[in-house]
């Protein structure tokens, strides 16, 4: 960080002059256009001048060519913190506007027209990706020196997690487990704790493909569209239930992420964000269109709900038939079947968290760490850098689409509109959040985005503001997530040194 | 003396083009088996650039790489892909800007290099993840193998550490090990001696030495610093503007007029210090 002053040199005035004549050209090619308007002579002047609009293009180019000579010139920080700030104030406001039509701070947006609007915030939204991708990466470049004593940094911290999460972790697994019989537990909480463990299962799943193999994907709410309307579809069409259909779910959605592998893998980085954003927005359309097969925006409905071996929790099972409450011989509470919800899904989060972490130490585990970390050496060893992605896709994939499934049922009801870029944004900071392939960090950072502001409903118009103001504060002073810490999956002190001068099975 | 073997690399006609720059123009040579051979010539040259013709980063314009692999039978590099040269042609290589796993720890950077066997063992993932045997033995003899090659460059004891921690020097010998860790019958070193001093130097030259002496691994050794050049290989090609200008002993090249023009634009006694 001290080390700004010693990297490569900014050169100011040149990105000052770049933007301002940058900004020349839009007023020139926006006065005509925007400025000037031809309107009906009847009710005034033939042509109004309105300077407003040209003066705010001319200024969010100025603005927006000058970040990006700071992110050129190697100066992500800034950039990412005005970019950030931004995007988040211009996407609440214009939620806020769409939601309660309120006029007070729509005044603050640069343009009148909407549309205009969304495209400045999403270009805000990739120009805060991108510095933040940078950011980053420029953790991994700092000089020699700045780099140790963040290593050390973090490696103290990092070391004090470990031992932290040691017993944090089983506790935090025990008061999940009796979560529902807590005293002062009621439905409202116990269904935020569905949410949030749903969001910590799509995270450790997500954290998969980001965390381990280093692939910046956009569109993961695609898979978990997948695998929603895969048990919505299995199940409405062919009148299967939960737990047959689960497994079809993942492999559906896991097929679906070869699908998207095999065209964008050779693509690196921000290409591949942007491919991957657009592969979630194509499945939603398709969702929203094909209405003969998928009822478009009106959604699936009548989903069948879980079932606990074959027992329903209905107050009223069919003639002749079980069900929970009757088949335990208890009274019948609405709750019961809440609380199997929350089991089913902490059941499936805990395999997805079982399940990534024994892989971590296998091969595959290991060669997708690598490739995130160096793909060409990879090549060079030998490790196959299209198929090793494609499993780290197909299997983060995989778990979207349980997590999907999970989703459909809990609902009884799904539509497109659940599946929005903003889920895809959601669970890609609860990881980036969380520390890139930290588990633990992934929970942690679930209940911060997810819990809270669900907790604290009331503070509504403040929920985008609060989540908005702690993103950039990580982004400041964690760029590399709150518990970005790797310990190796192997060590060679817990192996007992063999015969060590002895060539093991020496070619000749 | 053992009767002369044919040689396990041998190029011919070898050209690679960038649009309209040359940057190998009809290169033939041969690799003799279990020696090493330095390729040296004056910057841009096209020295990496065959280095990346043989490894599958480049497909080159024109020309044959034929490798004879003692168990495989012949491989011709220029058609197999990149990640197929190291798995079934034995070539490994290292970086002339040093690539490690810097995240990773120096024994995991030593075990993906062993990433197809493991994978093999694994069952592809599946056998293990079910508890299927054998993985946990070829885990073992995989860290078995990577302590003896840290053993021989003493990093034993900071095998755990990040690579990316370790001095530059030990950066440089660890990804030369790792480069062995995948069993290569021929190991291409991109300038492994840049940036040591003497000392290590030295200890760079023993290492090259007992890989060739005693693993009977083929070397091509890029290197801008003579004395290691003369000192340890025993065959040398020079290339100049991507055309091969010498080819011999180091004896003979030292006194190539060829090589000392290219080297110092006139003809002097002595090629670089
Ligand atoms: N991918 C590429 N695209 C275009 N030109 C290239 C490419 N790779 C190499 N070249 C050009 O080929 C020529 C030879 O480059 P090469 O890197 O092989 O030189 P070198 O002998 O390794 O030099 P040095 O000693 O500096 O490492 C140079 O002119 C270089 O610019
Ligand atoms: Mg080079």
């Amino acid at each position: 960080m001290h080390a700004n002053h010693a990297r490569t040199p900014f050169d100011l005035g040149a990105a000052l002059k770049d933007a301002g004549l940058v900004a020349g050209i839009v007023v020139l090619l926006t006065v005509a256009l925007v400025g000037a308007r031809v309107q009906d002579i009847s009710s005034g002047p033939p042509v109004v001048f309105r300077f407003d609009d040209v003066i705010a293009a001319a200024l969010l180019a100025f603005v927006g060519r000058f970040a990006i000579a700071l992110l050129r010139g190697g100066r992500p920080r800034p950039v990412l913190i005005a970019a950030l700030a931004f995007a988040l104030g211009l996407s609440a406001i214009l939620v806020h506007g769409v939601t309660s039509a309120g006029p007070g701070l729509t005044r603050l947006l640069p343009f009148a027209s909407p549309v205009i609007n969304w495209v400045i915030a999403i270009a805000a939204w990739i120009l805060s990706a991108r510095a933040a991708w940078l950011q980053w990466h420029a953790t991994s470049t700092l000089d020699a020196e700045a780099r140790e004593a963040r290593e050390a940094r973090m490696d103290r911290l990092g070391a004090m997690v470990q031992t932290w999460a040691r017993f944090f972790g089983p506790l935090l697994l025990g008061v999940a487990v009796v979560l529902p019989f807590l005293p002062g537990i009621d439905r409202r909480l116990l269904d935020i704790a569905i949410l949030v463990v749903t969001y910590i299962m799509l995270g450790w799943g997500l954290n998969i493909v980001v965390g381990l193999a280093g692939l910046l994907d956009l569109g993961y709410v695609a898979f978990y569209a997948v695998g929603a309307y895969s048990y919505a579809l299995l199940a409405l069409y062919f009148d299967l239930g939960f737990w047959t259909c689960l497994p079809f779910a993942g492999i559906m959605a896991a097929f679906a992420g070869i699908l998207l592998g095999f065209p964008v893998l050779r693509l690196r980085g921000d290409y591949l964000a942007i491919v991957t954003l657009g592969f979630g927005e194509m499945i939603r359309i398709i969702l929203l269109n094909w209405y003969t097969f998928t009822n478009g925006p009106d959604g699936l409905s009548g989903i069948p709900r879980p079932t606990l071996f074959g027992l329903p929790f209905t107050a009223n099972p069919p003639e002749g038939q079980a069900s929970f409450h009757s088949f335990f011989g208890l009274e019948y509470s609405p709750l019961d079947r809440i609380v199997f919800l929350y089991y089913v899904i902490l059941g499936l989060a805990l395999v997805t968290n079982l399940f990534t972490l024994r892989i971590r130490k296998l091969p595959v585990g290991r060669a997708w760490e690598a490739l995130r970390e160096d793909e060409i050496a990879c090549r060079s060893l030998g490790v196959h850098p299209r198929n090793t992605k494609l499993t780290a896709f197909a299997i983060g994939a995989m778990f979207g689409g349980f997590g999907g499934s999970f989703f459909a049922t809990r609902q009884g009801f799904v539509s497109p509109e659940s599946f929005t870029f903003i889920e895809s944004a959601m669970i890609l900071a609860i990881v980036v959040l969380g520390g890139m392939g930290s588990q633990i960090g992934v929970v942690f950072a679930a209940i911060l985005l997810i819990g809270l502001p669900e907790v604290f409903r009331e503070l509504n118009q403040y929920r985008m503001l609060a989540f908005g103001l702690a993103m950039v504060a990580i982004m400041v002073w964690r760029p590399r997530g709150l518990l970005a810490h790797r310990e190796p999956t192997v060590r060679l002190a817990d192996h007992a040194p063999g015969a060590a001068d002895a060539a093991p099975e020496m070619r000749t | 003396m053992s009767p002369p073997q044919p040689a396990l690399l041998t190029v011919e006609h070898l050209t690679m083009r960038f649009g309209g720059l040359v940057a190998i123009d009809d290169v033939s040579f041969e690799a003799p088996r279990a020696k090493i051979t330095a390729i040296i010539g004056p910057n841009g040259a096209g020295k990496t650039t065959v280095f990346n013709c043989l490894t599958g980063f480049y497909k080159p314009t024109a020309g044959r790489l034929a490798l004879r692999h003692p168990q495989r039978g012949e491989c011709l590099l220029e058609r197999m892909e990149g990640h197929a040269i190291p798995a079934t042609a034995g070539v490994a290589r290292t970086f002339q800007n040093i690539r490690l796993f810097p995240g990773m720890s120096v024994l995991e950077n030593l075990l993906i290099a062993q990433h197809n066997v493991l994978m093999r063992a694994s069952g592809y993932t599946i056998g293990a993840l079910l508890g299927l045997g054998r993985y946990a033995a070829a885990e073992q003899r995989a860290i078995k193998r990577a302590r003896y090659w840290l053993d021989r460059v003493g990093l034993v004891d900071r095998a755990d550490w990040n690579a990316g921690n370790l001095p530059y020097g030990d950066q440089r010998r660890l990804e030369i090990v790792r480069a062995m860790c995948i069993e290569p019958v021929l190991l291409c070193l991109d300038e492994p001696a840049a940036g040591l001093n003497p000392r290590e130097s030295a200890e760079l030259n023993a290492l090259l030495s007992f890989i060739r002496d005693e693993h009977k691994v083929t070397l091509l050794l890029i290197e801008h610093d003579m004395s290691v050049v003369m000192e340890i290989s025993d065959h040398v090609v020079v290339l100049d503007y991507g055309r091969k200008i010498a080819d011999g002993t180091p004896d003979a090249i030292r006194n190539d007029p060829a090589v000392i023009r290219a080297y110092l634009g006139e003809p002097e006694e002595e090629a670089r210090p």
